[in-house]
């Protein structure tokens, strides 16, 4: 039952995306080209990790706001590591990737030891976090890295971009984390139905608190990714991206109640988004137009779902 | 979604205690606003100039008229994070309707009278579409920031008639934008506490079910709500569009959250059906004199931010840890 739900959502979805390429093919020549889609994942490779993460803090029925400063903050702090205190930038990009475990890690201790409901403990640390960074940077950037550093955002691996190597990986983890093992199962049972997860012996804080820290690790890799790509530091980098993720996520199917979604469909929530705006673009229309686009597609989609939910279940 | 707290007005106990526990958040924060006050003009008396005082209630005041209707529907159980997005577009059909030459009560009234009406699709789309108010308003986020800029180009809006800076006038020596905020947060406050429609909001957010089978018409009261909401937003722009000289038509950064925040820290229940909207307008106060303070006091205003998040994590500990200890001493 549950597996056709899913099915039903993402045959919609996988659907859409055929067609909108198609669309788009057809509006543009230079669409279909590999090297516009290699292009095209390396631009899609932070909201992707970001979103692949947030998919399972969705389907535990939770919410994460905070990941946009945590990868400002990471970022921030990443400079300030390799630039002010002087030391190697890999050891400060690893202090960066802790640094943003640790802050997804208090987002998680935040919900499950005061209870303090998601949405309410992220929008503090959405605040908290953002705020460190621009108290930290005072509007400063920190430019200058060295050449190898840029391998990571604008260098490639067999042709393909080494960030989309990373994106693939990760999302190829999370979807068999996810979908195959019990630890994955207790996601969705935990999403499902909390009280019934506790007391058929699920460690329900300990999978909570493993997610949100997963998200924060997956901002601060965002984060190291954004910095290698623009070649520079900024406090207010990853503004909104938040948004963004749980658009992606939302549109691949996984409801904002918990208990449901997949990987799969986050990657084509992806696809669909990011298909979008760089086709319209090609075809012409301002990227604004696209956003107007996206956020009506996101409401059709979970309109049109929705319907076929409820003839389905009763 | 919440079904564990009853109203705490119901408890029976004396006056004072009762006030205290009814109206816990509200007195917390009239204490600190109190509190920063009395510590920041002692180290700066120019904190307490009439001038300053203003800017910080009256500069804000946009803030606390949209956080009501926020907090309105936060209590029924929902959430709205397109509402800076909405603000962006209301503000800057207002300054183009001016500009344009049209009367200036078109160009403040027309913005309201749109604001319900989109708001009003949102709250259908929530009601009867059965889409959760989060994704709705999170695809309307990107269909009016996007809008919006792909149509004016973020351009600032000049030339704006005087008699438009309906924000700058005084009415008996006090700025218009305190009398909309003080009359507005009054007026919603009475008619929540005393109609049936207003009480309904709390039964809707407090148990759906319940509030279904006692009679309430749960959709349509949700569609009006947010058509409500929406008035709100448009009170909001009119302050917000008026106060300066020019109109900037992108999208505030920022202001749905610090519209959620002030709800949230005014004692809201992020859960629903609990929450008065005199304590949203008192933390929007809050957090415009913690501004203010952080400039008087010589912190760098970078650290505003972190200062706001370190609040909303107090805040709602406490919130959270004193909601333990009632439903401790109701068991027992």
């Amino acid at each position: 039952m549950t597996w056709r739900k899913l099915l039903r959502h993402e045959t919609i979805l996988a659907l859409l995306t055929v067609l909108a390429l198609i669309v788009l093919a057809s509006q543009s020549d230079k669409f279909f080209t590999l090297d516009n889609l290699l292009n095209q994942g390396r631009l899609m490779t932070e909201v992707g990790l970001i979103a692949v993460l947030m998919t399972f803090v969705i389907i535990t029925g939770g919410i994460d706001l905070s990941v946009g400063s945590i990868l400002g903050l990471v970022a921030i702090l990443l400079g300030v590591f390799w630039k002010n205190l002087g030391l190697p930038l890999p050891v400060a990009i690893g202090l960066g990737l802790a640094v943003g475990t640790l802050a997804g890690l208090v987002n998680g201790l935040i919900i499950t030891r005061f209870r303090v409901p998601p949405l309410i403990a992220t929008l503090g640390t959405l605040a908290l976090y953002r705020g460190i960074a621009e108290g930290i940077s005072e509007a400063r950037s920190v430019r200058g890295y060295p050449d190898w550093f840029f391998v990571l955002g604008q260098g490639q691996l067999l042709g393909v971009p080494m960030q989309l190597w990373i994106l693939g990986a990760v999302t190829l983890v999370a979807a068999i984390v996810l979908g195959v093992t019990v630890w994955g199962r207790g996601v969705y049972a935990v999403g499902h139905n909390e009280t019934a997860a506790r007391f058929s012996g699920l460690q329900v804080d300990r999978i909570k608190l493993a997610i949100y820290a997963s998200s924060g690790f997956a901002a601060a890799l965002a984060a190291v990714i954004f910095v290698s790509r623009v070649s520079t530091t900024r406090s207010d980098m990853g503004t909104g991206i938040e948004l963004d993720a749980i658009t992606a996520v939302v549109l691949g199917g996984t409801s904002i109640f918990g208990g449901r979604g997949s990987i799969i469909g986050t990657v084509l929530g992806l696809i669909l988004i990011q298909a979008l705006t760089n086709g319209l673009s090609l075809a012409g229309i301002k990227s604004d137009g696209t956003i107007v686009l996206i956020g009506a597609v996101l409401i059709l989609t979970i309109l049109l779902s929705n319907q076929f939910h409820r003839n389905g279940n009763r | 979604m919440s079904t564990e707290q009853a109203p705490s007005f119901i408890a029976k106990r004396s006056g004072l205690v009762r006030f205290v526990s009814g109206y816990g958040q509200e007195v917390v924060i009239a204490g600190a606003i109190i509190a920063l006050f009395i510590l920041v003009s002692l180290i700066s008396p120019r904190f307490l100039s009439a001038n300053n005082l203003n800017t910080i209630i009256s500069g804000n005041a946009y803030i606390a008229v949209a956080a009501i209707g926020m907090s309105m529907i936060i209590i029924t159980g929902h959430i709205d994070v397109s509402v800076g997005a909405l603000i962006g577009v209301l503000a800057t059909i207002s300054g183009t309707l001016a500009t344009a030459g049209y009367p200036v009560w078109i160009a403040w009234s027309l913005p309201i009278l749109i604001g319900i009406g989109i708001n009003g699709i949102v709250g259908a789309l929530v009601a009867y579409g059965r889409i959760p108010s989060i994704v709705v308003t999170l695809g309307m986020l990107s269909i009016l920031r996007g809008g919006l800029v792909s149509i004016t180009g973020g351009a600032w809006i000049n030339d704006l008639p005087p008699a438009f800076h309906l924000a700058q006038q005084r009415l008996l020596e006090v700025p218009v934008p305190i009398w909309f905020m003080v009359l507005l947060t009054l007026g919603a406050f009475l008619w929540m506490r005393h109609t049936a429609f207003g009480r309904s909001l709390f039964a809707i957010g407090g148990n759906i079910e319940a509030a279904r089978a006692s009679g309430i018409p749960v959709e349509r009261r949700v569609v009006q709500v947010f058509m409500i909401h929406g008035a709100f937003a448009g009170l909001a722009t009119v302050l917000f569009a008026t106060q300066l000289r020019i109109i900037q038509s992108t999208v505030p950064p920022n202001l749905e959250l610090t519209i959620i925040t002030a709800s949230v820290i005014g004692g809201v229940s992020i859960l629903g059906g609990t929450g008065t909207v005199i304590g949203s307008t008192l933390a929007a106060i809050l957090f415009s004199a913690i501004g203010s303070a952080m400039i008087f006091i010589n912190v760098s205003p970078y650290w505003l931010r972190a200062v706001i998040g370190v609040l909303i994590l107090i805040t709602v500990l406490i919130d959270m840890a004193r909601r333990v200890r009632e439903q401790r001493s109701a068991k027992r």
